[in-house]
């Protein structure tokens, strides 16, 4: 019994120790004066105030609304382009499959982001040709962001492929099917878990991208809750705190509601492989 | 190219149940078997048409993106426009069972956000780009001489109006002696005729142009004052936004000494470094890119002002990753175990407490606890009575992003290590016991090898991931604190977000030294990516 209770305290701590910095932000969202020295773990009186202030004063939906957009694309089109992908390094033998498998994991090696000057003289370039696809819209980013993601989500959708046995998809081709069709109607559903954390783990990486958004979306109508939200804190850090609080926590609901609806295809997936930061 | 009907020939198909793999090719190559495909096999008749769509779709995509590269005369963006669309006709167009069918998409995209990016990179590291050696010899040329301009006595003097053309500046220019109007661009003056003269002789309206109002044209304020028109042996200036005058550039470049002149200097161009020096060693501000070979390369480890900070940073980088990993395994790892008990209540609801900082943004919550761990009203020092600066000294900082990337790190740890948990088969613990061992023995022998081999992937990808873990870092002390002699590396550093200073920090931008720096952080994990695939694998095998 005397383990049991030292459990508990254990688990008491673990979890004191993760729900904290919540219930800061909780109070701090719901604190009347809605500064950054005025917020305490136990809110003193709950208030919309910050709310009503985030919405009135600065365009939160307008952010909101690109950060869903941005991600939501990101994270449909970065999961199917990488299925394709990882379908044919998964079921097909040709030359160079070797090859180019390693580099996939030796080109998707490189952040991104350090290529940041070159990326903005690529998306200048686009700019002038085809300004929809170019600096301030949404689908450039979103062109790059899956461009940085396809690798990663490929290797791990593969893995997953690759566990798929190959007699099933045999089967459909002996009956008469197409490879499209052995792919749409045996392997795709059974990937279910996988394309579901890969989907999660993309638009969670794509809705906390700060660095290219910061660059790439500087226009007023262009930017996502992680430049917004970053440029309020910038702006006036200690008076802006309770409504950067209160857009913290409106940006959770997107992934919590993400994280449920694929909740029953993930509980296999998980253990792919994921970070978090 | 002849567009095949796509029956029976391909090799994808083998042993159609409808026998046609012989009938059908006699109709190979013929688009007219549509009506036959509907015998021949399912999905004949949408393979069919799937064709025809992809060739409109292909057809329709390029024209669009050609459009404006032929418009513009650009004949290399054509050439690639046309490459790709003949890759993408050659593919989704052919009969056959090609992989390229589904790697296309994904290959152009990480040819053209990734390889490229990458490539450029390395080009740029060859070179001294940065602030100061931007353009080319030209350009800085034309730069240096622009910049000289100064005024004399009794130099023309205009009216300014300024206005713009399709979103460019545009001075335009009233000379009221004359009454004549002009319009002044980076590129050179010129007359204009059916411009309107308001009083004080300005230029009010003319056609093509958008006068700004006095609002727009002081927010553009910086652009007004470094536009400078072009003109012969000297160039128009604004002065203040109603005046440009007319003046001499003081500075001169010779084409016969290869140098600039003014006054009675002389600055000799040094094609090595991309810059105008004079005999003192004085530098001209503006230079050009030049390539300086494996320079950048071989500095970031020879040269010592940089390589001591390489090193220094790379140690901690290195800490910090097997650090987070560490830390947030061991705590997600002994947080499973203690919940991971027959009798234990309450499991649901410290599962569910323990996981919610993985649904909160990350970004967020790191500036939260950025402003948490402040000296004077931040939580951290509120809740314990302190009055530490803790991001203000290097080890408090670092042991501050440590904790942070703990919090945000170790729930998803928890997540899958209670999984793992799981699945280790209860006979295995139970036979030990019956053998004798103790609580601890099983735990080291049993639980903990299954635990960790389902862990190893996670654990190899998030020290990859915290390697580079950039907003880790930059959103709580952005690299700092700074030592007082050196603004350019900080305590809490990692290879990435010193590199990104390095490229668009304060000091300066040197784009070619932090893209060397890039290709050596990018070689270490691109290394450390393929060991640890080697080693999943193994772990796999050993499964």
């Amino acid at each position: 019994m005397r383990g049991l209770a030292a459990r508990h305290a254990a688990a008491v701590a673990v979890t004191a120790f993760a729900v904290l910095p919540i219930v800061f932000v909780v109070s701090a969202a719901l604190d009347p004066i809605g500064t950054l020295n005025s917020a305490t773990l136990v809110p003193r009186g709950a208030g919309f105030g910050n709310a009503v202030k985030l919405f009135t004063t600065t365009p939160f939906w307008t952010w909101y609304r690109n950060s869903l957009v941005v991600s939501g694309l990101t994270a449909a089109l970065s999961v199917a382009v990488s299925a394709l992908a990882a379908y044919a390094f998964s079921r097909f033998r040709f030359a160079g499959r070797r090859a180019g498998l390693v580099s996939l994991l030796v080109i998707q090696a490189f952040p991104q982001f350090l290529a940041i000057v070159p990326l903005y003289v690529i998306f200048s370039a686009i700019s002038d040709n085809w300004p929809e696809f170019g600096l301030d819209s949404v689908w450039g980013v979103v062109l790059l962001y899956i461009g940085g993601q396809v690798g990663v989500n490929t290797w791990l959708i593969k893995g997953f492929f690759d566990s798929i046995p190959k007699e099933l998809d045999d089967a459909m081709l002996i009956d008469g099917c197409s490879h499209t069709q052995a792919f749409r109607r045996v392997v795709l559903p059974l990937a279910a878990p996988v394309l579901a954390i890969s989907g999660l783990l993309v638009f969670i990486a794509t809705i906390n991208e700060f660095l290219i958004a910061s660059v790439f979306l500087t226009g007023d109508d262009a930017r996502t809750l992680a430049v917004g939200l970053f440029g309020l804190l910038a702006d006036q850090r200690n008076a802006n705190f309770g409504m950067f609080a209160v857009g913290t926590l409106l940006t959770a609901i997107p992934t919590v509601a993400v994280f449920q609806f694929l909740q029953r295809y993930i509980v296999h997936g998980l253990t792919a492989g994921a970070v978090k930061g | 190219m002849t567009v095949t009907h796509g029956s029976g020939l391909r090799p994808g198909r083998h042993g159609s149940p409808s026998g046609s793999g012989g009938a059908a090719s006699g109709g190979g190559g013929a688009r007219s078997g549509a009506g036959r495909s509907r015998t021949t096999g399912p999905g004949s008749t949408a393979a069919t048409l799937g064709r025809v769509l992809a060739l409109g779709l292909i057809v329709g995509v390029a024209l669009w993106a050609a459009a404006p590269l032929v418009s513009a005369g650009n004949r290399l963006g054509v050439g690639i426009v046309a490459v790709v669309t003949a890759a993408a006709l050659y593919v989704y167009l052919s009969p056959r069972r090609l992989p390229a069918k589904y790697l296309l998409p994904t290959t152009l995209l990480l040819l053209a956000f990734q390889v490229f990016p990458v490539l450029y990179t390395m080009s740029l590291a060859l070179t001294n780009v940065g602030d100061g050696h931007l353009g080319t010899k030209q350009e800085a040329i034309a730069a240096i001489e622009a910049s000289s301009v100064r005024r004399e006595a009794g130099s023309a003097e205009y009216r300014l109006t300024v206005a713009e053309q399709g979103g460019a500046l545009v001075f335009l220019l009233a000379d009221p002696a004359r009454r004549r109007a002009y319009a002044g661009t980076a590129d050179g003056l010129r007359e204009i005729g059916g411009a309107t003269f308001g009083p004080g002789g300005r230029v009010t309206a003319a056609d093509g142009y958008t006068v700004l109002t006095p609002a727009q044209a002081a927010a553009r304020g910086e652009e007004i004052g470094s536009l400078s028109v072009p003109v012969d042996g000297g160039a128009i200036r604004a002065q203040g936004l109603t005046r440009a005058y007319e003046g001499r550039a003081t500075l001169a470049y010779d084409a016969d000494c290869d140098c600039v002149k003014g006054g009675n200097r002389v600055w000799r161009a040094d094609d090595e470094h991309g810059r105008f020096t004079a005999p003192d060693g004085g530098a001209l501000p503006q230079g050009w890119k030049v390539g300086v070979g494996w320079a950048n390369l071989t500095a970031a480890v020879t040269n010592p002002k940089i390589n001591t900070h390489f090193l220094g940073v790379f140690a901690w980088n290195l800490f910090y990753a097997v650090a987070v990993v560490g830390l947030t395994a061991a705590l997600g790892v002994a947080a499973a175990l203690v919940l991971h008990h027959p009798r234990m209540r309450g499991v649901r609801i410290y599962r569910t407490l323990i996981v919610l900082p993985y649904a909160m943004p990350a970004f967020a919550m790191l500036l939260v606890w950025r402003d948490m761990f402040n000296t004077d009203f931040g939580l951290v020092n509120r809740l314990l009575g302190l009055d530490v600066d803790w991001l203000g000294t290097p080890l408090t900082a670092r042991a501050s992003v440590l904790l942070v990337q703990l919090w945000l790190g170790f729930p998803y740890m928890f997540l899958v290590a209670t999984g793992a948990l799981q699945t280790i088969p209860a006979e295995y613990l139970e036979a030990a016991q019956v053998d004798g061992a103790s609580a601890w023995q099983r735990f080291r022998t049993i639980t903990l090898p299954l635990l960790l081999l389902a862990l190893a992937p996670l654990l190899v990808s998030s020290f990859a991931f915290n390697f580079n873990n950039f907003n880790g870092v930059f959103l709580v002390t952005a690299g700092g604190p700074f030592p007082s002699d050196n603004p350019t590396v900080g305590a809490t550093d990692l290879l990435i977000t010193y590199t990104f200073r390095l490229a668009f920090g304060q000091q300066g931008a040197q784009y070619g030294l932090a893209s060397a720096i890039s290709i050596y952080v990018y070689l270490i994990v691109a290394v450390i990516s393929v060991a640890g695939f080697r080693r999943t694998r193994a772990f796999k095998e050993v499964r």
